[in-house]
């Protein structure tokens, strides 16, 4: 009875995550079937021409990984260091620690065309920075700290209380602790983070419009405006006749990019970790002879 | 449950740190020397941070589109801010394009937003120009608005619809709901969506106006934003009716996308019969300033009127027009 | 680095610095919330002043341009939209995570979790499109022009979908493997073990991430207005088209002029406003330590 509840039990999950599976590759091989014919290193390496129908896209992407940069600097550090606050404490209802993750679920619900307005105001207007990189990157930056802190946050967590207890027996400051043993314990966590922060930067169209803006000069500073890849792929598929091609083309070329991101995102934090971490131990066994 | 009695919950034993015992601390001179390091290091990133936001923000204070230009030997320089609609704005950067290429000293940035936005925009002085889909109203007697290109509207059907034409009354009726299958227009049994455009799109007011609608009577099936919103919508659904720009319309038809544009007041709704004048349903695609004090702006909208962008009007599938 | 932190950071009991230090980040973080919504309560302050906030309820329709301002049927879209996605975006999210933690081969495991970050970096433009293209035709024809609320919830559902799968698996990451390994002891099969010890464990960081899930659904634009026919009506059915406060944002911002304009703020405040609610309702279900 057990062994047949655990079979259909493994049958409906192994289902629903097929079904899954079926449908993203759907759309996948959609978006890449549609775009592929349109790829070719002139698309990479051109700036583009009547509207975009023809020529690239090549200061879009410098463009696109210049606002990625930005909002990944800013973002990062700051939700690091919130994520390390967060997971200190305890959510006690109405405590600090819980109105500031009921404020961050808020955050993540703003609607990103809010989000535009509001880095219009703020970033662009309020702070004199005019439609640029900067602007945009900053905007960014503001919507996707809800899920890097999210999920830094739980990462931290998740590393065993022994490892806190060990590093208080031999004496570990807080602040070691945090840097040398819990931080690179999570690390491979915080990266499926950020990965889904990069995604989210990638993928967003209306809080760039009124922000870094719709220019497809190559950019000269980062307070000058640039395009984004998503902005160009909304403008191709919705505002320019006979602009699909291209925007597919597009849309194909950031699934390409965002495979190669994540996979080095990914590899880049589990080498860090096993640096990192392989270090800890090694300094912890020779403080024991201390 | 049963795991949290074997294994207590791992938050409660994170959460109070157990002050650090055991290896003892001199405090003394080795400290106040790695403290003074600390804060040297501290002061240095404060200054780092200082540097990098005063270069990155000094140039933007001399780009802020205050539209500083100035004549020199070379010719026009200085950078414009051009924002608003955003069926315009693809054919001004392309104008924008050309300008700079004969004019290297200028930097014209094309934004887009929506023809309020543009408004907005030069209103208030963060921008210099702004694009604007539809005629100034009433209340925006204080800006000038500078006609660069017209743009026709007419109604598309799926190209599988057999009907030909509407007459003015069958689309009043269908739009405010009284006639609601093509068999009443003569087509075949087949329940007709209305698709219509949101409130206060130019593209919206050019049809009520034409049509003599009132708005909230209008009973739609689908509301679309941008002109490929209805097109796409229009050849995903059979009985789908709608409205979009001509030029947009021509050239999906022509690239094979199946929706058929029906005429109005039985004239073909062709650019050709809106350059013309004879096709009923149009509206001007303006640049609006405050005046055209500044020397770049004035030469960059004299520039936008003249022949030599009829081309690139005529590229982006708009009509030019002819002073 | 590591031998400066490891030698004066904890020499120095430092630990208020960098208690001050993140604490205050996750104050920072959380205050982008609050400069949001003054942000929108400035630029709604003119339409509550002259219309008050009453009318956004009691007025016969949604015509601005007409002085008609009913928000109630692009409130109850919202909601029905929100919750379509959460029901088909949960129960298979959740799965995935599930298949991918405690069933699939570590190689398939990998394969499964790229293909679901790579979905969530996908611009809503192009699901937009690919709800436009494909999917819309589809459900035309259960009637109508294909355009309504169904094509939005399962188009948006498949959207917040990655944020389900990888936070959920994250959670469940996060068990420790003794806890599992008890399981096993007390002679539990597998899906015991995951429905007795692993998914309760792991109940905080799925509610966490189902949480980000909805908050992101409910800020969805660009997808939502390609596909949701964007009608002001209270909707009569799943295949009828309905208008999100977010898509009614999008549509008529650009278009708006200082009134009108102002009155779109106030949805937008409105918006917020139902997603604090939910997210603190659902919050005092679960995101709290016991």
């Amino acid at each position: 009875m057990n062994s047949l509840t655990d079979r259909l039990v493994s049958l409906m999950i192994g289902s629903a995550a097929a079904l899954v599976a079926a449908v993203l590759g759907w759309v996948l091989l959609d978006i890449l079937y549609r775009g592929i014919g349109d790829l070719s290193w002139e698309f990479l390496a051109q700036p583009p021409e009547d509207a975009g129908r023809s020529g690239g896209i090549a200061p879009i992407i410098v463009s696109t990984m210049l606002i990625l940069m930005v909002a990944l600097i800013a973002a990062v550090p700051l939700s690091l260091s919130a994520a390390a606050a967060l997971a200190q404490q305890r959510h006690r209802r109405f405590g600090w620690a819980w109105i500031a993750s009921r404020c961050l679920d808020v955050l993540a619900a703003v609607p990103s065309v809010v989000f535009g307005l509001f880095g219009n105001a703020f970033f662009c207007v309020a702070l004199g920075m005019g439609y640029s990189i900067l602007a945009g990157g900053l905007t960014l930056a503001c919507m996707i700290l809800p899920i890097l802190i999210h999920t830094t946050e739980h990462g931290l967590r998740a590393v065993p209380a022994d490892y806190h207890y060990a590093a208080a027996s031999l004496g570990l400051s807080r602040t070691t602790t945090f840097f040398r043993i819990t931080l690179p314990a999570a690390l491979p966590a915080i990266a499926a983070g950020l990965v889904l922060g990069i995604g989210r930067a990638l993928a967003e169209t209306a809080a760039l419009i009124f922000t870094a803006g719709y220019v497809t000069r190559q950019p000269e500073s980062l307070m000058g405006s640039g395009r984004s890849m998503s902005v160009h792929i909304f403008d191709m598929a919705m505002n320019v006749p006979a602009g699909d091609g291209r925007a597919n083309a597009t849309a194909a070329l950031l699934v390409a990019m965002l495979l190669i991101i994540n996979a080095a995102a990914m590899s880049l934090a589990s080498k860090a970790s096993a640096k990192l971490s392989g270090q800890t131990a090694e300094d912890m066994n020779s403080r024991q002879y201390v | 449950m049963l795991a949290r009695a074997l294994y207590p919950p791992k938050n409660h034993l994170i959460h109070h740190p157990t002050t650090p015992v055991g290896i003892e601390t001199p405090v003394g001179i080795e400290s106040i020397g790695a403290s003074c390091r600390l804060i040297l290091n501290a002061s240095f990133w404060v200054r780092l941070c200082a540097g990098v936001i005063a270069v990155t923000l000094m140039p933007g204070c001399h780009t802020r589109s205050d539209g500083a230009a100035e004549i020199t030997s070379s010719g026009l320089s200085g950078r414009l801010t051009v924002t608003g609609s955003s069926t315009l704005a693809p054919l001004v950067v392309e104008i924008a394009k050309r300008f700079e290429q004969l004019n290297p000293g200028v930097r014209i940035d094309v934004q887009t937003g929506g023809t309020g936005k543009g408004i907005a925009d030069v209103r208030s002085g963060v921008a210099d120009i702004g694009m604007a889909s539809r005629p100034l109203k009433g209340n925006e007697t204080d800006l000038n608005a500078y006609k660069i290109a017209a743009d026709g509207v007419s109604l598309i059907v799926h190209e599988s619809n057999p009907v030909q034409e509407l007459t003015q009354r069958q689309v009043v009726g269908i739009y405010t709901g009284k006639i609601d299958n093509w068999l009443q227009c003569g087509g075949r049994d087949q329940s007709i969506q209305v698709v219509h455009k949101a409130e206060g799109r130019a593209t919206l007011e050019v049809f009520l106006k034409h049509f003599q609608i009132d708005n909230p009577d209008v009973k739609a099936d689908v509301i679309v934003g941008d002109n490929q919103h209805g097109i796409k919508t229009v050849a995903g659904a059979v009985g789908a009716l709608g409205y979009v720009s001509i030029g947009t319309a021509e050239v999906e038809a022509a690239t094979g996308t199946p929706i058929r544009l029906l005429p109005v007041g039985g004239i073909a709704a062709t650019t050709a019969k809106v350059a013309s004048g004879e096709f009923p349903m149009s509206r001007p695609l303006n640049l609006v300033t405050i005046d055209l004090a500044n020397p770049l702006v004035r030469t960059f909208v004299e520039f936008c009127q003249s022949e030599e962008v009829h081309d690139q009007v005529v590229a982006q599938y708009f009509v030019p027009i002819k002073k | 680095m590591t031998k400066w932190s490891l030698s004066t950071l904890s020499r120095l009991k430092s630990d208020w610095l960098f208690t001050v230090v993140t604490r205050s980040s996750a104050c920072v973080a959380a205050a982008i919330v609050f400069l949001v919504v003054a942000f929108l309560i400035s630029e709604s302050i003119p339409a509550i002043r002259q219309i008050g906030v009453g009318r956004f309820i009691t007025d016969a329709s949604w015509h601005p341009l007409s002085d008609q301002f009913n928000l109630t049927p692009m409130i109850v879209a919202s909601l029905t939209i929100t919750l379509g996605a959460i029901l088909i975006a949960a129960p298979l999210g959740i799965s995935a995570a599930i298949y991918c933690q405690f069933y699939a081969p570590t190689a398939i495991a990998v394969w499964y979790r790229r293909l679901i970050e790579l979905l969530s970096g996908i611009p809503s433009v192009v699901f937009g499109l690919w709800g436009l293209v494909v999917l819309a035709p589809i459900v035309a024809r259960l009637g109508g022009s294909g355009q309504s609320i169904l094509t939005a919830s399962l188009v948006l559902g498949l959207m917040i979908l990655p944020t389900v799968a990888l936070t959920t698996q994250a959670a469940l990451r996060s068990v420790p493997g003794e806890w599992l390994a008890g399981g096993a002891a007390l002679g539990f099969c597998r899906s015991s073990t995951i429905r007795r010890i692993a998914l309760p464990a792991a109940r905080r960081g799925i509610l966490g991430g189902l949480l980000l899930a909805l908050a992101r659904a409910m800020g969805e634009t660009m997808a939502v207005l390609m596909l949701a026919g964007n009608v002001v009506e209270m909707p009569d059915s799943i295949v009828a088209p309905a208008r999100t406060l977010t898509a009614n944002i999008a549509l008529e911002m650009g278009y708006a002029t200082a009134g009108h304009r102002s009155v779109l703020f106030v949805s937008g405040l409105f918006l917020i406003a139902i997603v604090a609610v939910s997210v603190s309702l659902a919050g005092f279900g679960g995101a709290v330590d016991e």
